[in-house]
């Protein structure tokens, strides 16, 4: 009701009580038929603009959750980029104590130690492949800091990687000598030789075989977290894939189903800025993949992806929260991919040594 | 007879007036095609389904399996399935079933009162997402579950088509058998009803008989696809189960009450013969028993033996060259278009085997090639006319 035609409807009311109670009671017609009939199918009360003074009402429709009419057309468009937990300087100093990782010396080491044999592995393999002993490498120059990840999971949380986990396996154990025998495809390859180099998978430590088609790895962890749920052991799923990954229909179908079934997965996407040669600007145009994460419905966090305790908080209040929860969450690590996409690829060919 | 002139042009009439008067008589005779000629056609009078206790109780297959003498219930194909269902469910406490719809009780009632008895953590619906199902059903398979998952209809298996098989079909291979997705069953109604068009008519059968990993199965009744589905539910490899849609209702027999499993990739002689093999599976088995029946009318002392493949993937090669090295000639019939299809598959395996053997080229009734029609679906299906043409050629080479 427009409080302006007032005094043209009801002439001789202006005085201020009696219009405060005609204001009171039509804003109590005013509700009540606004809750009785929608208001675009009424053409009573849409004659009348609501003014600022009436509550603003709820879409009705099942699809719609807590949606409110608005008079106003715009186009929604995102202002706010999601902001990127971070818990460190670039000298590794804990810039806020609250953030403290609360981690054992032991387990600190572990850690930078694992960073260290990965970043020495993939240099030698990488040579090795140069060399022709093993037909293909992948590198994870840059993107060390994701075994964070690894330590702040329970041992028996199944993990479905894409490739760039390789960090993720050391963490939890497996050999130089494993890695070898993979690469290799010798007689005493788990995978018994069938695969290409670095599509690797131990049953033992709970990380399922690496395939080579992309972002297939998403609804499966979906559906094995389902699993787990309903074993009741308080064990989650862990995905990891990139940015690139993240366009395929597969991500798409694995979160919303995720969310819609209330499955403990956290779905972890290792931003590093490029997909092979496609930078991510040319890969999506909105902000990362933590928003879509929103729209799926999924609580969501964006890391800093070269900050290891960052990574390491992140992840463990994820799987809190999955676990306890039954719930997805989604996480995007912001990093930036130093190494080639693999040894068939050398990237000066579209960005520069500068970069 | 003699008539008056002003009677003359009524004796043209009166004739006339009796002729069509036979016509309409006869009017389905006339009108049809020649064979089908007074013929009960399709499955609502076939003898191949085991309508009464009698019946089952003198089938051999159901006999040494222990289930011929047991409590039957009258059943159609979805209630068949249904109960095989309930069985699965009941035996193994990790089974659940999902899909689009299936929590009211499916589109086609395949899952009704499932979510009432097992609840809704494990009969559950999902979003509108076939690659999802599909890769939501491997996760769970890949744990040791057992995922009984639903695509609404089998044309609309193609989204999961990457999910199936780049990964379900080579889960266990790739891993070095470390892990597997053995529990893992997908269900889809397929095949011609009537008035399907392209999209809820196709029979994409071929396309997953490619695929080294999968096990690919189509049933021909409710006694079949009871046994089918449970051995498809507990065998150790990842399975697609192809329901004939038409059958769901149309297909009524006296199905044993218990948990029953068929064999897979055993093929079934249905009616033994002599003169030639003819082979199919899933809806098509009834246009071929009408076929059949044709032919041994109008041409007396050739029998004709028809066998029901059941496992297309990895199908029973044995029978059908046992057969036809008796017989010495083969017709392979399915609903799916004709160029690479399933019969393409079984006429080179079995012109391999049985060169020498063969009197005449193999031959293959199936659909036109061509996006499945509307109105045209008459043209397009190898019903029992187009195999009665292709058993003569075949007798008659």
């Amino acid at each position: 009701m427009n409080l302006a035609a007032l005094p043209r409807i009801l002439p001789g009311l202006r005085g201020s009580r009696a219009l405060r109670w005609t204001h009171t009671r039509l804003g109590q017609l005013q509700r009540t038929f606004d809750k009785a009939l929608p208001q675009a199918h009424c053409p009573l009360t849409a004659a009348f603009s609501t003014s600022s003074c009436v509550p603003r009402k709820k879409v009705m429709f099942p699809g719609a959750l807590d949606s409110e009419y608005t008079h106003e057309l715009r186009f929604a468009s995102n202002v706010e980029s999601i902001p990127t937990y971070q818990v460190m300087d670039t000298d590794g100093k804990v810039l806020d104590a609250a953030n403290d990782p609360q981690v054992t010396e032991e387990e600190a080491r572990k850690i930078y130690k694992n960073m260290h044999v990965l970043n020495v592995m993939d240099q030698i393999m990488y040579e090795a492949q140069r060399q022709g002993r093993i037909s293909f490498y992948m590198t994870n120059f840059g993107e060390e800091a994701l075994i964070g990840s690894a330590a702040a999971l329970d041992p028996k949380d199944q993990v479905f990687g894409q490739y760039r986990e390789a960090g993720v396996l050391l963490q939890r154990g497996f050999t130089i000598q494993q890695f070898m025998d993979q690469c290799y495809s010798n007689e005493k390859d788990l995978g018994k030789g069938r695969q290409m180099p670095i599509h690797y998978g131990t049953k033992e430590l709970h990380f399922q075989t690496i395939s080579s088609p992309l972002a297939t790895q998403i609804p499966q962890a979906a559906g094995a977290a389902y699993a787990m749920r309903r074993e009741g052991k308080k064990l989650c799923a862990m995905c990891y894939f990139g940015e690139g990954a993240a366009s395929e229909g597969d991500f798409h179908a694995g979160l919303n189903m995720a969310a819609t079934i209330g499955c403990p997965v956290i779905f972890f996407c290792r931003n590093n800025g490029y997909s092979i040669s496609t930078p991510s600007i040319e890969q999506y145009r909105g902000d990362g993949i933590a928003s879509r994460g929103i729209g799926y419905g999924i609580d969501t966090i964006r890391v800093d992806g070269n900050d290891i305790w960052a990574i390491y908080a992140a992840t463990k209040a994820a799987r809190k929260i999955a676990v306890e929860q039954n719930k997805p969450i989604l996480i995007e690590a912001m990093t930036y991919r130093i190494s080639h996409h693999s040894t068939s690829d050398d990237s000066s060919a579209y960005r520069s040594k500068k970069e | 007879m003699v008539t008056p002139l002003a009677c003359q042009h009524r004796a043209p009439a009166r004739q006339i007036a009796r002729l069509a008067k036979r016509l309409y008589s006869s009017a389905a005779e006339i009108n049809s095609f020649e064979p089908v000629r007074g013929m009960d056609l399709g499955v609502a009078h076939s003898k191949l389904l085991l309508r009464s206790v009698a019946s089952v109780q003198a089938s051999s297959e159901l006999q040494s399996l222990g289930v011929a003498d047991s409590d039957t219930k009258k059943m159609n194909m979805c209630q068949a399935i249904n109960d095989a269902m309930r069985h699965a469910l009941s035996a193994d406490n990790t089974s659940v079933v999902f899909g689009e719809d299936v929590a009211f009780g499916g589109v086609f009632r395949c899952s009704v009162g499932l979510a009432d008895e097992f609840g809704r953590e494990r009969i559950f619906n999902t979003p509108l997402t076939e690659q999802g199902i599909a890769g939501f059903a491997i996760g769970m398979a890949a744990m040791g579950h057992t995922a009984i998952a639903e695509i609404q209809f089998a044309d609309y298996i193609f989204p999961a088509f990457d999910q199936i098989v780049n990964e379900a079909a080579k889960y266990r291979y790739r891993s070095g058998n470390q892990f597997n997705v053995g529990g893992l069953t997908i269900r889809t109604p397929c095949s011609a009803v009537g008035h399907g068009a392209l999209y809820h008519s196709q029979s994409p059968e071929a396309f997953f008989a490619h695929v080294p990993g999968l096990k690919v199965i189509m049933p021909r009744s409710p006694i079949q696809a009871k046994g089918l589905l449970l051995a498809a539910i507990r065998d150790p490899n990842p399975t697609i189960f192809f329901e004939p849609k038409i059958l769901y209702r149309s297909a009524v027999e006296q199905v044993p009450v218990d948990d029953y499993m068929l064999p897979l990739s055993k093929a079934e002689i249905l009616k033994p013969g002599k003169d030639v093999t003819v082979v199919g599976y899933g809806s098509q088995i009834y246009a071929l028993e009408n076929a059949i029946q044709m032919i041994e009318r109008d041409m007396p002392g050739v029998t004709c033996e028809l066998i029901d493949l059941r496992t297309i993937l990895p199908y029973d090669a044995e029978t059908v060259i046992n057969s036809v090295n008796k017989t010495g000639r083969l017709v392979v019939a399915h609903e799916a278009p004709r160029t690479q299809g399933f019969a393409a598959e079984l006429a080179a395996e079995i012109q391999e085997r049985c060169f020498l053997r063969l009197e005449s080229p193999v031959q293959r009734v199936c659909g036109l090639f061509v996006p499945h029609p509307l109105v045209f679906e008459r043209f397009y299906m190898p019903c029992a006319v187009r195999t009665y043409e292709a058993i003569k050629n075949s007798l008659s080479y």
